[in-house]
């Protein structure tokens, strides 16, 4: 009796060490940028109960993500700041884009609600650059001639930590502003011209929440979530616009993907009249050779749910999901360009 | 005197039978365990030294006077930060030095000794708070009140110096140095409680026969006595100050900087390097934030040697009993 006892308790054991065994075959390791990072982790999270398929996502920064996937210690990497189609090749990558959202100036002046600022290309440079250094100059007045705006100083608030943030927001004021590309250009970590530096999305926020006529940027998820003052901008076509998930959208659809090398696309600037002007899409990289064809089918797998079944989730976190079409051309490059023992993964 | 013991501490094998080899045993495991301390800070000053090399040969001793600091044009000086880390540590150190020092007289000569024991446990409890955490407050509750109360009325009654001009944020150079202040506060405070409690009761029980005053003893006794025991605390929060890195980071402002006035931000070594260092991607730029931490490595290294000398002089130039 005993006997068989310990024999059965056995059998379960191992066949129980067997199926774990077996549901943790699969799991896919990524790192990278922290800005879609709420996003991936959700993704993985539903996903792992659907198809007992593990995704590990690792928010290390844009950065830490490229150099992790070039010294291929994940399957994935992600980036804010797109690589260009020669270093992608230099490395075998292939590169597309995942979500896309955007970067939204916020504001703290007394009496000023949310949505009421609207800022020029020409002011928004000229406050960032220190050229305008109170909230009743004359030009800002003329571009709200209905608000009481308060003689106030300006205080810029921008990150001190390198960010794919600042990386969309100084290119984004490079390419209205000749002054901002030839004194200061653009790049993760900037030499800003005046302002205080603070960590991290929430460094800003609270900053910008505190130092009266405080003016900073930040994601557009964490402006709606915090409840911050956001201003209207100056697009392209010369209207002014909110930030919402519909002004995004207008900015990867007037995109022209087509044209776009390695999918090296960034969204600021885009034409439209209802386009949001500072947007950027978050980028996935993978390896085009894969040494492991069950790994990639798995990989690739996981993405084209993420783009099919995964936009709810990111709406919800205030993210915008790719346009139909540009899943279409992402899923023609995994068919033409990924490959396992010289064939192609996905079909 | 001393060669032969030297000699006789790295000899294996006991020579005659003197000594049992377990002795010797230990004393190879423990000074092999010793030996670890040197070797890493070698091997920390080596590593830093090396990846500092194209920093050095790019810029060579202009780094350390420069105080433009521009990853997009790859141009760095470390000017900015190395001002920052002296300055924040300078006001922490004006700050917490007197005030611990007050503090450790009032629970080794005035306080009952309950009460004493009990403000020493919460100033023991001060020491275990992680930085983190003086960060998140000096950001969102000690910042405000610097910006709404603190640094108005320094503007107010000083605002004729260049230390106290410019918008009151909150933020900035001296606020960094308070939060600092707090942090060193009670190492300070419970090594210089130590050293006044160390003063032989008998000097000052003759002190008080001669018809001295609490205020007597303490100034021409317990002070005198202590003095170089304090001037040891104080280096130690010293070492602590100037490697301060989360708590500064959050409320020192983080801008490339030098600014006359305390109300500007400004940064630190240990501030930038914990920024920049996570998305630094160019081989340069990892340089620069590399050789960064060598001359914070320098300068606390230089700092705990003048200590040390300057301990020892003092030591024997006042040869107290302590």
């Amino acid at each position: 009796m005993k006997k068989t006892l310990c024999l059965a308790l056995t059998l379960a054991f191992i066949l129980g060490v067997f199926g774990l065994a077996q549901a943790e075959a699969m799991k896919i390791n990524g790192a990278g940028a922290s800005f879609p990072y709420p996003v991936y982790s959700q993704w993985a999270h539903k996903y792992k109960d659907l198809k007992e398929v593990e995704v590990n996502y690792q928010s290390i920064g844009s950065g830490g993500g490229i150099a992790q996937i070039k010294a291929k210690t994940v399957n994935f990497g992600g980036t804010d700041k797109p690589l260009k189609l020669e270093e992608q090749k230099e490395s075998d990558l292939l590169m597309f884009p995942m979500l896309i959202g955007g970067i939204v100036p916020v504001v703290n002046i007394k009496g000023i609600k949310a949505g009421e600022l609207q800022l020029s290309q020409e002011l928004l440079a000229n406050i960032f650059m220190g050229n305008i250094k109170s909230w009743d100059d004359p030009a800002i007045k003329k571009a709200n001639p209905d608000l009481k705006l308060p003689k106030q100083a300006i205080t810029i608030v921008h990150r001190a930590d390198g960010s794919g943030s600042t990386w969309l927001f100084t290119h984004y004021l490079s390419q209205i502003s000749p002054d901002w590309k030839a004194k200061v250009g653009y790049g993760k970590v900037v030499s800003w011209p005046t302002g205080i530096g603070a960590k991290g999305n929430e460094g800003v926020a609270a900053n910008v929440n505190r130092v009266m006529g405080g003016i900073g940027y930040v994601e557009y998820a964490y402006a709606i979530k915090g409840n911050l003052t956001y201003a209207k901008l100056e697009n392209q076509a010369g209207k002014f616009v909110a930030p919402s998930i519909e002004s995004f959208q207008s900015a990867a659809a007037y995109a022209d993907w087509k044209n776009a090398p390695g999918y090296f696309m960034v969204l600021t600037n885009q034409p439209g009249d209802n386009t949001w002007p500072i947007a950027g899409a978050t980028f996935i990289l993978i390896h085009k050779t894969q040494p492991d064809v069950k790994l990639a089918k798995a990989m690739l797998e996981y993405f084209e749910w993420c783009f099919k079944h995964g936009s709810d989730i990111a709406t919800q976190l205030h993210y915008v999901p790719m346009p139909e079409e540009v899943v279409k051309m992402v899923e023609a490059s995994w068919t033409q360009e990924v490959k396992a023992d010289g064939q192609p993964v996905w079909q | 005197m001393r060669e032969p013991r030297v000699l006789r501490f790295f000899q294996l094998w006991p020579q005659t039978g003197a000594e049992p080899l377990g002795d010797v045993g230990f004393r190879w495991l423990s000074g092999c365990c010793a030996l670890l301390v040197p070797l890493l800070i070698w091997a920390i000053f080596v590593q830093l030294l090396y990846y500092s090399l194209p920093t050095i040969k790019t810029f060579g001793l202009g780094f350390l006077f420069s105080q433009t600091w521009n990853p997009v044009t790859q141009e760095f000086g470390a000017a900015s930060s190395i001002f920052g880390t002296l300055i924040s540590t300078l006001i922490a150190m004006l700050l917490a030095v007197p005030l611990s020092m007050v503090i450790a007289l009032l629970l080794v000569e005035l306080a009952p000794p309950w009460i004493s024991r009990v403000i020493g446990t919460l100033i023991e409890l001060l020491a275990a708070i992680p930085s983190i955490i003086y960060g998140m407050w000096g950001l969102f509750v000690f910042a405000p009140f610097m910006a709404d109360y603190v640094q108005p009325a320094l503007g107010h009654t000083l605002g004729f110096l260049p230390l106290f001009q410019g918008p009151p944020m909150g933020i900035g150079m001296l606020t960094a140095g308070i939060i600092l202040a707090f942090m060193i506060l009670p190492f300070i405070t419970m090594i210089t409680r130590d050293v006044f409690t160390l003063v032989p009761p008998v000097v000052k029980e003759s002190a008080y026969g001669m018809g001295s005053t609490t205020w007597e003893v303490t100034y021409k006794v317990t002070i005198p006595y202590g003095l170089v025991g304090v001037l040891g605390a104080g280096f130690l929060g010293l070492g602590r100050a100037l490697g301060e890195t989360m708590a500064v980071t959050f409320v020192i402002g983080n801008t490339h900087r030098i600014s006359a006035s305390l109300f500007a931000p400004g940064n630190s070594i240990a501030s930038c390097l914990a920024n920049e260092f996570a998305e630094a991607t160019e081989p340069l730029y990892v340089s620069a934030l590399i050789a960064l931490g060598l001359v914070l490595f320098i300068v606390t290294y230089l700092v705990q040697v003048l200590s040390q000398i300057l301990l020892r002089r003092m030591y024997r130039a006042w040869s107290v009993g302590l």
